[in-house]
């Protein structure tokens, strides 16, 4: 028998002094093997590794099983799972009284494509600075099975029904719309997902992920092109991303010639390895033709597809007092009764 | 008769030729137009320069729903007695629009006065009426103004010309031309050329024929002229508003146009930066979703709509309600359904924003009648809506917020701004937590803490979906239950913080009337009314909230016979008070509608009360 002391095993903590149990959520209601899950993993993990603060984090979504994920992360972020297809705007009025917040928003296919189309593109149109995430499968889930706007032609329903309308590639319209960062990933691919991930949270402006999400009840089935199998041999990346965060020394070489270098606004670097001959993050038409072309091919591209660093975000647009709105003292928000008085004056 | 010293030398002051009598500041004038030609500063200038001369004055603008070519009709009532509702009846006609004069002309009652255009040839309609040609476009030319300018130029003209006619105090247009253009030193010039030039012409070529005068008055000194909405953009300015989400709709445009305007000026701060955001939308759907996404945040924050856009903001309203969230919501109504009337008033969303979204909802209104509620009741909404975190309806009219009324006033808010039941970070180390949903005070209204606050027992879970007190999600039947039984409590202690009616009257007559918003006006006079011509003597309640107050309930049950008035086919506010009443008071209520479009009229009121009393008897 030992007699040697046990040493405790030390207590893992990010830089904030938090363990990941700090980040973690409530126990997730979802399907067992639901890519959802994996993507809450992704982003608890994200979140603990950039020390983002859970106090300071809102997490918004709208309705539908991706929309409940945002009680499966971070328990001690403020949330707020409001109507369906209407997120965006919730989101917005939120920053808008608190720009010092971090926003993450959680939807899906068909709360954004179908449903919420509208609000989603005024969202990228303003470049409202979120991290806004669809948990993509092509499917209704909460409803048994319906199409949603991102199902592709041809593919088919547990319930043998073909889809005849084109899918909308949620990517293409970001980008077009002025979101500033757009990229595809997908649930299964651990790395490719994280390293966007954080890189999206080194970014101000607004962040459009869709994520490829397979649902294990009504969408991986044969002839679905949102399932496990049809992403493991369908899936091709434009670029292999590599993320060094602000607080890393940057000490790794990179090769200009075939490494795209992307400075973000809190200073972390995004490192994009081409891996398609024409690609280009700063060019929206190139990246808009690419998904097109891949798509017409019946691949999925993935990869971060847009980035630009320099356009500013819509809380700064409106140039707002640096504290947030929210908490402003009375002295800031009434003005004074010379205000009042003068104003009856050019009234009489 | 009195003249004044302000009368300028020149003007008609002697009684009529064959000895009639004059009428003097009770009588309405109608400026009959085209929309987009410019006349409103012309009829702002009229209408001022009465206001100045110490006389009641209301004006009114019915106007079609485009943007130019279409007919519209300015109408200035003045009353020495202060009565400001519509008067259906004209007297002086001012004449500019070729479509609609000959229908204009002959609607006049006899003895009317009409100014038109000399190429019009009106004269030969009827012979009961006073005529005044006038050749508006060789005057305007006259004018020596550039020749784009004076089809704007006429309408100067003409003020001129009923300032003559009408004994209009010269120096008060001339006061009220320059203080209306104090920015644009040229253009005030050019603008009181116009006005002298009408007048001259009156002066040297018309008679005076008509018994329509305007006299000096006291009626008006400290008071202000200003529209509802403008009053209300003020009232949130001074609430503190910082997030501002709207749609343009008629009639509640306005409201955050006059709102930017007052923003830029008084809440940028001295380094440029300002204290406030305002977003156009792309709909009314995420106007209301941003007021609540702001709400929830912590920032005071509203939006401005009407119909169509309250419709679309049914589901938020209902999430507003049930996850308990502030904002503050005007409703400018316009007449409905669907796209209705959008240029005409109406107070029919009275019992669906009652109701507003599916399930059992009750949602709080205030109800202003007057320019100066509608500053005050902005500032209240604010305050309520955070106090009883809930989304606040204030119910304006198109009437009361686009027309022009005369007021006191404003006073400044005596109350500091108000916050409600929100934990920080100090408090929550004392409590060591708290449930977001749980009725600690007993009156229904829980406990909120804001995005932000620095404690890891601070983060709750907002949703639409059932929860219980802990705001966790609940299927549970009980918490269902517990939950809205809560949220009627909330609506009860609601029903103690609006503001209380006002009544009017000794409260002891056998007939009572009650109403609210915009029909006060025609009710005020319309008792007048009954009491000198029909002997009716009347109590009045002017409800000005939804949930009602203890003080309705004892009004019915104090008198006989309960006239409800209101701007509608359905008698929405009987039917809500009906759902409140003890059944046996329900049998006093009766209904007095009006749902043309156009505003309620005292006459109206009158004889439909007097009506049904004489039924009664």
């Amino acid at each position: 028998m030992s007699t040697s002391p046990v040493t405790p095993k030390p207590i893992k903590t990010n830089r904030i002094g938090l363990q990941i149990l700090d980040y973690r959520g409530g126990k997730t209601t979802l399907c067992a093997g639901c890519g959802h899950n994996a993507i809450s993993e992704r982003i608890t993990e994200a979140f603990y590794e950039m020390g983002v603060q859970p106090e300071r984090v809102m997490k918004m979504s709208g309705i539908g099983c991706s929309s409940k994920s945002p009680a499966y992360f971070m328990s001690r972020s403020f949330s707020f799972n409001s109507v369906h297809g209407r997120m965006p705007s919730v989101a917005t009025g939120a920053l808008l009284a608190n720009k010092t917040m971090r926003s993450i928003g959680v939807s899906g296919d068909g709360d954004t494509a179908s449903i919420g189309i509208g609000q989603f593109v005024h969202f990228m149109r303003r470049n409202v600075p979120m991290i806004y995430i669809i948990e993509d499968n092509g499917v209704y889930g909460l409803t048994k099975g319906q199409f949603s706007a991102t199902a592709d032609i041809g593919s088919k329903l547990k319930t043998g029904v073909v889809n005849d309308l084109p899918a909308i590639d949620i990517c293409a319209l970001a980008i077009q719309m002025g979101a500033t960062f757009v990229g595809r990933s997908f649930s299964g691919d651990k790395k490719q997902l994280s390293t966007m991930l954080k890189a999206a949270l080194s970014h101000q402006g607004a962040v459009l992920l869709d994520v490829i999400s397979p649902c294990v009840t009504f969408n991986d089935h044969e002839g679905s092109t949102k399932s496990y199998r049809y992403m493991q041999e369908h899936e091709e990346a434009v670029s292999e991303a590599g993320f060094v965060p602000y607080f890393d020394e940057i000490d790794v070489e990179y090769d200009a010639n075939t490494t795209v270098d992307v400075r973000l606004h809190d200073g972390s670097h995004l490192r994009l390895r081409k891996l398609h001959e024409d690609y280009d993050p700063t060019d929206k038409a190139n990246a808009v033709k690419m998904l097109m072309d891949v798509h017409d091919k019946g691949e999925v591209l993935t990869g971060v597809f847009y980035v630009d660093t320099q356009k500013p975000d819509f809380a700064t647009m409106l140039n707002m007092v640096d504290e947030p709105l929210a908490t402003l003292p009375e002295a800031r928000t009434r003005p004074g009764r010379d205000v009042l008085a003068s104003l009856m004056e050019a009234h009489s | 008769m009195t003249t004044s010293q302000l009368l300028a030398q020149g003007q008609p002051t002697s009684e009529l030729a064959d000895g009639a009598k004059q009428i003097v500041n009770d009588f309405s004038i109608q400026v009959a137009t085209v929309n987009g030609s410019g006349s409103q500063s012309a009829n702002s200038v009229l209408l001022r320069s009465i206001f100045r001369m110490g006389v009641p004055v209301s004006g009114k603008n019915l106007f079609p729903s485009n943007i130019a070519g279409l007919p519209t009709w300015y109408t200035i009532r003045l009353s020495k007695d202060g009565w400001v509702a519509r008067r259906t009846d004209i007297d002086v006609l001012i004449a500019m629009n070729a479509e609609t004069a000959r229908e204009d002309v002959l609607s006049l009652a006899p003895g009317a006065a009409v100014i038109y255009d000399e190429s019009l040839k009106l004269n030969e309609l009827r012979t009961d009426v006073a005529y005044y040609a006038v050749p508006f476009d060789q005057l305007a030319a006259a004018t020596g103004a550039d020749a784009k300018l004076r089809k704007l130029i006429k309408n100067m003209v003409y003020v001129g010309v009923a300032a003559q006619l009408l004994s209009i105090d010269m120096e008060m247009v001339e006061n009220t031309v320059r203080k209306q253009f104090a920015k644009k030193v040229k253009a005030a010039e050019l603008n009181l050329n116009a006005v002298r030039v009408g007048f001259d012409y009156a002066k040297s070529t018309l008679t005076k024929q008509d018994p329509y005068v305007v006299e000096p008055m006291n009626a008006t000194a400290g008071k202000i002229i200003i529209d509802g909405n403008a009053a209300a953009a003020m009232g949130a300015m001074f609430a503190g508003v910082s997030v501002v989400a709207w749609y343009p709709i008629t009639p509640s445009s306005s409201v955050v146009e006059n709102l930017i305007d007052l923003m830029k000026r008084y809440r940028v701060e001295p380094d440029g930066k300002a204290s406030f955001a305002i977003v156009q939308a792309e709909d009314e759907l995420a106007a209301i979703g941003m007021v609540l996404g702001a709400g929830w945040a912590g920032a005071r924050s509203m939006t401005a709509s009407s119909g169509p856009g309250i419709s679309l903001m049914a589901e938020f309203a209902g999430l507003g309600y049930y996850a308990e969230i502030p904002g503050v919501i005007f409703d400018i109504q316009r007449t409905g359904p669907s796209t209705g009337l959008p240029t005409r008033t109406s107070q029919a969303d009275l019992t669906f924003v009652a109701g507003l979204s599916h399930g059992d909802t009750k949602q709080v209104m205030l109800l202003p009648a007057t320019v100066k509620e509608c500053f005050e009741f902005a500032i209240e909404a604010f305050d309520l809506a955070e106090q009883l975190q809930t989304p606040i309806f204030v119910l304006s009219d198109l009437d009361l917020g686009m027309n022009s009324w005369m007021s006191e006033p404003f006073t400044y808010p005596e109350k500091p701004i108000r916050r409600g039941k929100v934990l920080d970070a100090a408090e929550l180390r004392k409590l060591g937590g708290f449930a977001r949903y749980r009725d600690v005070d007993g009156d229904g209204i829980p406990y909120r803490t804001l995005p932000g606050t620095d404690h890891p027992a601070a983060a709750y879970f907002t949703r639409g979906s059932g929860h219980n007190d802990k705001a966790l999600y609940s299927e549970r039947p009980e918490d269902y239950e517990n939950n809205m039984l809560r949220l009627a409590r909330k609506f009860e202690t609601a029903a103690t913080m609006v503001p209380k009616p006002i009544l009017e009257g000794d409260g002891r007559q056998k007939v009572g009337i009650i109403a609210f918003g915009t029909s006060h006006w025609a009710i005020v006079e319309g008792r007048d009314q009954l009491e000198r011509e029909g002997e009716i003597p009347s109590d009045y309640l002017r409800v000005r909230a939804y949930p009602f107050t203890q003080e309705t309930h004892d009004f019915v049950a104090r008198h006989e016979r309960v006239y409800v008035v209101e701007q509608n086919r359905d008698a929405q506010l009987l039917n809500l008070l009906k759902i409140d009443l003890d059944p046996v008071e329900v049998v006093k209520l009766r209904s007095v509608l009006h749902f043309n479009g156009l505003p309620i009229d005292a006459r109206s009121i009158t004889s439909q009360i007097a009506a049904q009393e004489g039924a009664s008897k």
